[in-house]
């Protein structure tokens, strides 16, 4: 299937995972997010690229709350996670994410890693807890790492690691924020894979990265930002071939 | 022209010969009799006992073990405060800690056991000698290990506590279950120093006039030397002291390559 521009006027939305309508962000007098709109729709995966300060990764962290949008408002399934009402934490627990630099915890096992939100989030019974973290981690190769503590895993398997305690809360979409960027080249390929294997069941993934060939494969749409600006996005397979807009090639000559 | 390595040889046998020296000067000069009469009077040492153990030394661990306890939760507390959104909370914080530090510990015991009885007639600290100490040890503990542990919590890096927000967790919740173990395990060498300064602190407890049987090292010692006018005694005690601090910076130090091993 080929992904449909995300802008028609008017478009019904409600089926959307994420819409993200006028966002605006500043830190402090600095505008990095200038009026997004942007959606992904069940399902989907879309990739995000463009260069480092385009905002990108704000973006990103503002669909979980990380970073507090300053206008604009963004619906998670229907639920707006930026009303004030909102029960966020609630939210958080349907939306995995994925970090840079991976944020395993240093003090429990991987196992660990994997139960506790289980346990003291979701309120799972330990033993459903450790029967999923292990059906998860088997998911992504690490099974016979359950009982290491994360200073001994290598980059790739600390990432895969925590791609498996995300999945094993089970959310309805995944955000990853450049999971491979701090990753030795030969590690890349194994953390890209599992990112396919769970793209070929049908999550819906939100992916800032830098892997233009991830994004030709698996995405589904491509949006490409520069200075806080959405500037172009489609079908990966044709901005990545015939880019439009003069931003958008001046990036891809550099990076392809 | 020697080789430097002959040259640092040549040094290092110096540094061993004046080392040599002053042993010899001191053994030699010393008056062994004279010192031991003074310092290690073995009938005095075995009056000591059991009472030096059974009073002296469980007192003070009991002391400090309370005041400690109750110092780090304080800690904890006011360092939880100091990182707080809620002004009033880290201006009530600020002053407790700046109050509590900058006291000496011995006015704190004054104001504790005569001032509050002054103050307010008709209560009681509960527990009576062991509520005092445990306050006043606590109060001055946990002011101090309050920053300490700020400080602690301070140097995990902020992606942990995204990570655990990612996950559904409160703010709250990512505290306790993975932010402040983390600064404990950063601040557990200037943990350990409060302990032990905890521990000879706890010998000010003298000011609130205990009887025998709250007699702690320090009061212990110095009952012993007064009736016996002989410094054996104070020796005594003094080693029991190192008997409490020793194995605890041996416990930490195992503890430390423990949690290395795991980071």
């Amino acid at each position: 299937m080929t992904a449909e521009t995300t802008h028609r006027a008017g478009a019904d939305r409600s089926g959307a995972a994420i819409d993200v309508q006028d966002l605006h962000k500043y830190f402090g007098d600095n505008e990095v997010l200038k009026g997004i709109d942007f959606h992904v729709g069940n399902g989907q995966v879309v990739c995000v690229i463009g260069p480092s300060g385009s905002g990108k990764s704000t973006l990103l962290r503002c669909v979980n709350m990380l970073e507090t949008p300053t206008s604009g408002k963004i619906f998670v399934e229907g639920e707006e996670i930026t009303d004030p009402d909102a029960d966020v934490d609630k939210l958080r627990a349907r939306i995995g994410m994925v970090f840079q630099q991976f944020n395993l915890f240093p003090h429990m096992t991987v196992l660990r890693n994997l139960t506790i939100a289980q346990e003291k989030v979701k309120g799972r019974k330990k033993d459903e807890a450790v029967e999923i973290a292990r059906a998860t981690l088997a998911k992504v190769g690490l099974s016979e790492k359950e009982s290491a503590y994360p200073a001994h895993l290598s980059g790739g398997q600390s990432q895969r690691a925590a791609i498996a305690r995300a999945l094993s809360m089970s959310p309805d979409m995944m955000l990853f924020d450049e999971p491979t960027s701090a990753l030795d080249p030969e590690l890349v390929g194994d953390v890209l894979a599992v990112m396919k294997d769970l793209a070929a069941e049908g999550m819906t993934m939100m992916v800032v990265t830098h892997e233009m060939g991830f994004a030709r494969e698996v995405g589904d749409n491509l949006v490409f930002m520069d200075g806080g600006v959405i500037v172009e996005e489609g079908d990966p397979r044709v901005v990545l071939a015939d880019p439009q807009h003069e931003r958008t090639q001046l990036f891809l000559s550099k990076v392809l | 022209m020697a080789s430097p390595r002959q040259r640092a040889a040549r040094w290092r046998y110096v540094q061993y010969a004046v080392l040599v020296v002053i042993l010899l000067a001191i053994i030699l000069v010393a008056d062994w009799d004279q010192i031991q009469r003074a310092f290690w009077d073995w009938e005095l040492v075995k009056e000591q006992f059991p009472d030096v153990i059974t009073i002296a030394l469980k007192n003070t661990i009991i002391y400090t073990a309370c005041g400690f306890t109750f110092g780090l939760l304080l800690g904890l507390v006011l360092a939880l405060m100091r990182l707080s959104s809620v002004g009033p909370y880290r201006w009530i914080a600020t002053g407790i800690i700046e109050l509590f530090r900058g006291l000496p510990a011995l006015v704190v015991f004054i104001a504790l056991s005569v001032g509050f009885n002054l103050a307010f007639p008709r209560y009681e600290i509960p527990f009576g000698n062991l509520g005092v100490v445990t306050l006043a040890l606590g109060l001055v503990g946990g002011a101090y290990m309050a920053e300490t542990i700020r400080a602690g919590i301070q140097a995990v890096p902020k992606g942990q506590m995204e990570a655990a927000r990612s996950l559904g967790m409160s703010h709250g919740r990512a505290m306790i279950s993975v932010v402040v173990p983390q600064a404990f395990r950063i601040i557990l060498p200037p943990l350990t120093n409060e302990l032990i300064l905890l521990t000879k602190d706890s010998s000010l407890v003298y000011i609130l006039g205990l009887s025998l049987s709250g007699y702690e090292l320090t009061k212990f010692g110095r009952e012993g030397m007064n009736s016996a006018s002989n410094l054996t005694p104070i020796i005594v005690i003094g080693l029991c002291y190192l008997l409490i601090t020793v194995p605890l910076s041996i416990v930490v130090r195992r503890m430390e390559s423990r949690a290395e091993r795991a980071r």
